[in-house]
Order: structure tokens, then sequence, then C-alpha cells
């Protein structure tokens, strides 16, 4: 720091030193924040650009061949396609909102019963957190042998209470709800970790208060701690169902290419990914990936405007 | 389980002050909510403990519904994804990728969550933070189209570049709300010590971040050792990463499921061990924001 040890450099150099200095105080704000932001900017501002272009255009084989610009038509394709776009959104949505709901009442029930010390806690913490940061790649690969239909421990389990082998991944029906399970598995720790960080910095008068008035433990949580929750639970519908739109691992793990043979699990993200990787169709895809951006920007926002609702 | 003697010693014994709401549940309550807490426990712990045992299986005692826990443990599934598939250089690609890219990361994130916290600039936050919204596939295509004719794709750059754009956002948000929660009078009374803002910064807030920058660094990189996609897509032979050498390990015809599952394990241990010894920094990073209004 050149105000620190201004004796040791001599005249000039000194002086242009404590210049460039004054400068970078003065500007610290923008010198800060701008080689994060251009480096963001660079990664997203002209591929968004230039996916927003690519839609508009009959792209497909390789993007350095020459296209021609078809205006509206790549969605008027996509919008009217019943066949791949539209179960996929479906099944975006399906996957999502059962996901999110399952994660966010199991995640409730074991913040709750987490939330007062206990001897182990710390053990039971570890294998919270186990789950979250396995690698999804991985953990669709050990759910593939858990849940394979011949060899797999889930239906050893289920032939041990009588109930018939089911199908589980292979099966047309099953396979969605099957890797939502698998969701719900990796991603409800998550949930927990944040309701139960919100329950801690809950003040406990409201609660004490109504112990007092004879509240049972029912009514004290639908009544007194839920209310009080409610931003801390949209926080976590918020940062779950983010990634939850955007699940691609586990589903591309499990089921490969086109969400399987049938699509079972195709979701927009992996149709678009299979659009433009697979089948080379860029301009569709784009298409696909707007539509996908906006449903993605308008939930999120729904989400924030309730947000706002619930703290005031 | 130690879970199980709590039902029998009495409130009073268990730790004094640090427990002061008395816990008014039955009896009935307590042997209930050990039940529960031992279910989710198995729950969560449960499947990985079948993938740790089904790689120390041949691929004939996979098959055996009898040998289901009582089997010769064998390390030959190690052996083959180790050397025979070469993943001591997936090892090395996965690690030298994620600790590039968190380093870099916290280089650039580190004084811009500063700036933004200090200066509150919330719109500037909000173009970071987009890069954690944004379907990570309609980049793709441009960047593989951009890097491709500069002949980045195949190599470590482009890897690492794609996987700061994970890191980087995390370690924004993360480290916001820790400059959010330190008090500027430190900073204030620095300066009217005699040190510049940018001084104050290096000299007071930097070293009294070291928690907040652990957090979002190991968490950076957990994330980027743990990202499939852009590897899939920007990653050639020589810099695959190990969750795209878990994936090719089952596009030829028939499965070896023993050395599927040790190649899982040899990719989810490592992170597991970070986990473990990290604890305390992964909850706060994960939880960090959650609860402001």
């Amino acid at each position: 720091m050149s105000v620190l040890t201004p004796a040791r450099t001599s005249g000039q150099s000194a002086r242009s030193r404590d210049n460039f200095s004054a400068w970078a105080n003065r500007h610290r704000k923008w010198l800060f924040a701008a080689p994060a932001m251009i480096f963001v900017g660079l990664l997203i501002v002209f591929p968004l650009a230039w996916t927003l272009y690519l839609s508009l255009t009959d792209s497909q084989g390789s993007v350095r061949a020459a296209s021609d610009f078809v205006g509206f038509e790549n969605y008027l394709t996509v919008l009217t396609d019943t066949e791949r776009f539209w179960p996929a959104v479906g099944r975006t949505v399906s996957f999502t909102l059962v996901a999110l709901v399952c994660e966010v009442v199991l995640g409730m029930c074991i913040a709750l019963l987490l939330w007062r010390p206990f001897r182990g806690e710390k053990w039971v913490r570890v294998a919270i957190l186990l789950p979250l940061v396995a690698t999804p790649v991985a953990v669709g690969m050990m759910w593939r042998l858990i849940f394979d239909p011949n060899i797999g421990f889930a239906n050893q389990l289920l032939g041990l209470v009588g109930i018939p082998p089911q199908p589980w991944l292979s099966g047309q029906d099953s396979a969605l709800p099957t890797t939502i399970f698998m969701d719900v598995w990796q991603w409800t720790p998550m949930v927990v970790l944040i309701l139960l960080a919100g329950l801690t910095s809950l003040s406990e008068e409201p609660d004490e208060a109504a112990r007092m008035d004879g509240a049972n433990a029912f009514q004290r949580f639908f009544f007194v701690t839920l209310p009080l929750m409610m931003p801390t639970v949209i926080v976590a519908i918020l940062l779950r169902g983010i990634d939850a739109l955007k699940t691609f691992d586990i589903l591309y793990a499990t089921k490969g290419k086109g969400g399987g043979s049938f699509h079972e699990v195709e979701t927009l993200n992996v149709y678009a990914y299979g659009l433009s990787f697979d089948y080379n169709q860029y301009g569709l895809s784009s298409a696909v990936l707007i539509l996908f951006f906006m449903i993605i920007i308008g939930s999120m926002w729904l989400l924030t405007m309730r947000k706002k609702a619930v703290s005031k | 389980m130690t879970l199980l003697t709590e039902s029998q010693t009495p409130a009073s014994q268990r730790r004094g002050t640090a427990r002061r709401r008395k816990p008014l549940r039955s009896s009935g309550y307590k042997v209930f909510r050990v039940i529960a807490l031992v279910a989710v426990v198995l729950f969560l712990i449960a499947p990985l403990f079948w993938m740790l045992l089904a790689s120390f299986k041949t691929n004939v005692d996979i098959y055996d519904a009898g040998k289901s826990f009582l089997f010769t443990p064998t390390a030959e599934n190690y052996a083959n994804v180790l050397q025979r598939n070469n993943y001591f250089v997936f090892i090395f690609n996965s690690f030298w990728v994620a600790f590039t890219s968190t380093a870099l990361s916290l280089v650039l994130g580190v004084p811009a969550a500063y700036a933004m916290s200090r200066f509150t600039m919330h719109r500037s936050a909000l173009v970071v933070l987009m890069a954690r919204v944004i379907p990570g596939v309609s980049l793709l295509v441009p960047w593989y189209y951009v890097f491709s004719n500069l002949k980045m794709v195949g190599g470590f750059e482009v890897l690492i570049l794609s996987h700061m754009f994970v890191a980087l956002p995390l370690i924004v948000y993360i480290m916001m709300s820790y400059f959010d929660s330190l008090p500027i009078e430190l900073e204030e009374s620095a300066q009217v010590d005699g040190l510049t803002p940018i001084g104050a910064f290096r000299h007071i807030t930097l070293p009294l971040s070291v928690a907040g920058m652990a957090t979002a660094g190991i968490l950076a990189f957990i994330f980027s050792w743990n990202n499939f996609m852009f590897a899939l897509v920007l990653s050639g032979s020589k810099t695959k990463t190990l969750p795209v050498a878990i994936f090719d390990f089952v596009s030829y015809a028939s499965i070896d499921w023993g050395g599927l599952m040790a190649a899982a394990t040899v990719v989810t241990i490592p992170i597991m061990i970070i986990a473990l010894f990290t604890q305390k920094y992964i909850v706060s990073g994960l939880t960090a924001g959650a609860t402001k209004g």
C-alpha cells in the first residue's frame, strides 16, 4: 500500500503511484464490480442475443452453414407441436410441482424434528448433508442399479412385503415418478437446511404466548410458526424451483438421449439439449429455449411477488 | 444408536443452559421422534450404502439376490476402473478444473460482492445472479461455436471458463450476504487511522472474511466438481471430467454394474469427505441470505 510506505519510493514514481491510488480509491465501486460483471455479461448477453437470433432462422446441421431468416416460424412450429413440445412442458411442470411439494412438506417435517436439540444430532446432520453433495450423475447411476427391475434392491424390498416387482425406470408411466423420487431424495436435505435456518431465527415469544393460551402443537404450528416461516418457505421454493425446472443430470444419466425411447422423462431442458446436440436443429432448439427461459422468469416473478405479499 | 438413550435420561440432566426451553412433550412424542429420525437417516444413507456394497461385489454376486449383504468383497472393480479405464486422469482433470475455476472466481467474485454489498448495487447483482437462472443449454450452442472457432474446445481453458460461470454467481451471492452482515464501522475507523478505502478492504475486511470465503470456495468447488452438462459438451478426450467419464461408462452394450458403482463411488467419496470436514461452512453457505426478509 503506497500510503503505508511513502518514504521508500522516490519522487516521481511515488507521486504517480499516489495518483493511481487516489484514482483507484475514487472509482473502487466499479473497479471492484466490473471484472465479474464483464465476465458474466460476455458469457451471457452475447450467447443469449445469438440464441434469440437463431430462433428466428432455420439454422440446422451446423451453425456455420447458411441459414435463412424465417421470422416466427420456429415458434409457430414449436407451439403447435403436440407430440414433443407440449408433453415436454407438461413433464417439466409436473416434475417440478410434484418434486417441490414433496420436498417442502417432507423438508418441513424433518426440519421440525431437528428443531430442538437432541443427542446424536451431529449424526443426523451428516446424513442430511451426504445426498446433497453427491454428484448427480453418480446418484443417477446408483438409482439405476437400485431400481433395476431384475436385480435391483427396490424390488427385493417390495418382495419382502409381498408386492409384485415394479418396472420403475423402464416403465412408460413409472419412469417420471421414479426420477421425481430421486430428486426428492437428493434435494429434500437442501430444503431442510434452509427451513431449519429459518426456524432457528424465529423469536420464541409468539410460540410461547400461544402455548400459554392453551394452543396445542398442531394449532401452534399452523397458526403461529407456519405464517412466520412463509418468507423462508418461499425462498426455499424459489431456490429449489429454479433448479428443479432445469433438472438435466439425473434424467440424462438414467434415461439417456431424448428422455428414453418413448420420451418418458423428456423435460424441456432435455428436449432442448437433444435438439441442439443430438439433432443439430439449432433454430428450433433456440425457440424452445427462449420459451423455456420465459417460463422460468415468469414463475420466478410470480414467486417474488408472492414473497413481497407475505413479508408485509 | 445414541438416539435411543435420550428417552431414558431425565430432561434436567441433559445440557443445562443451552437448552433453556424445557420440552413440554410427552414421552410418546419422544419415541415417535426417535423412530422418525432413524427412518430419515436410513432413507438418506441406505442408497449410498448400497452403492458402496455393490462396488465391492463381482458382477455374479450383484445378480444374486441371496448375496445382498453377505458376500466375499473384492477390490477388482476399483482396480479395473482406476487402472484399465484411466480414472486417475479424470480425477486429476476434475480436480484441476474445479480448483482453478474456484480460485479465479474468488479473485473476481469477492471484490465484486464487496462493492455490490457496500454500494447496494442491486441491479448489478441481479446481472450476475442471472447466471444461476438461465438454462445452460441456451448458452452452450453459442459457446461451442465461438470456442471451437478459437480452437479452444477440448482444452482446459474453456472448461475452466464454463465452470467459473457456475462458481462466480454462487460466490457473489454468498459473499454479498456475508459482507452485508460485517459491520461497516471497522472499515470506517481504519480509514480514520489513515488507511485508504481500498487499504481498509485489504487489511481489515479481507482478513475478517476468511470464513465467508472458505464457505463460498468450498461450495463453488463442489458445484464445479459435480457439473455435468458443460463438461459433456465442452470437454475433449484429454480433459474429460469424472461425471462425463461415468456417463460414458454405460454407453456400451451391457452394463458392468460393479465397475459402474466403483466409478460412482470414486467420484462421490472425495466430495463427501470434503463435506464432512467442512460441514459448518457448507450449511452456512447453502442457507446464506435465505432468512433475510
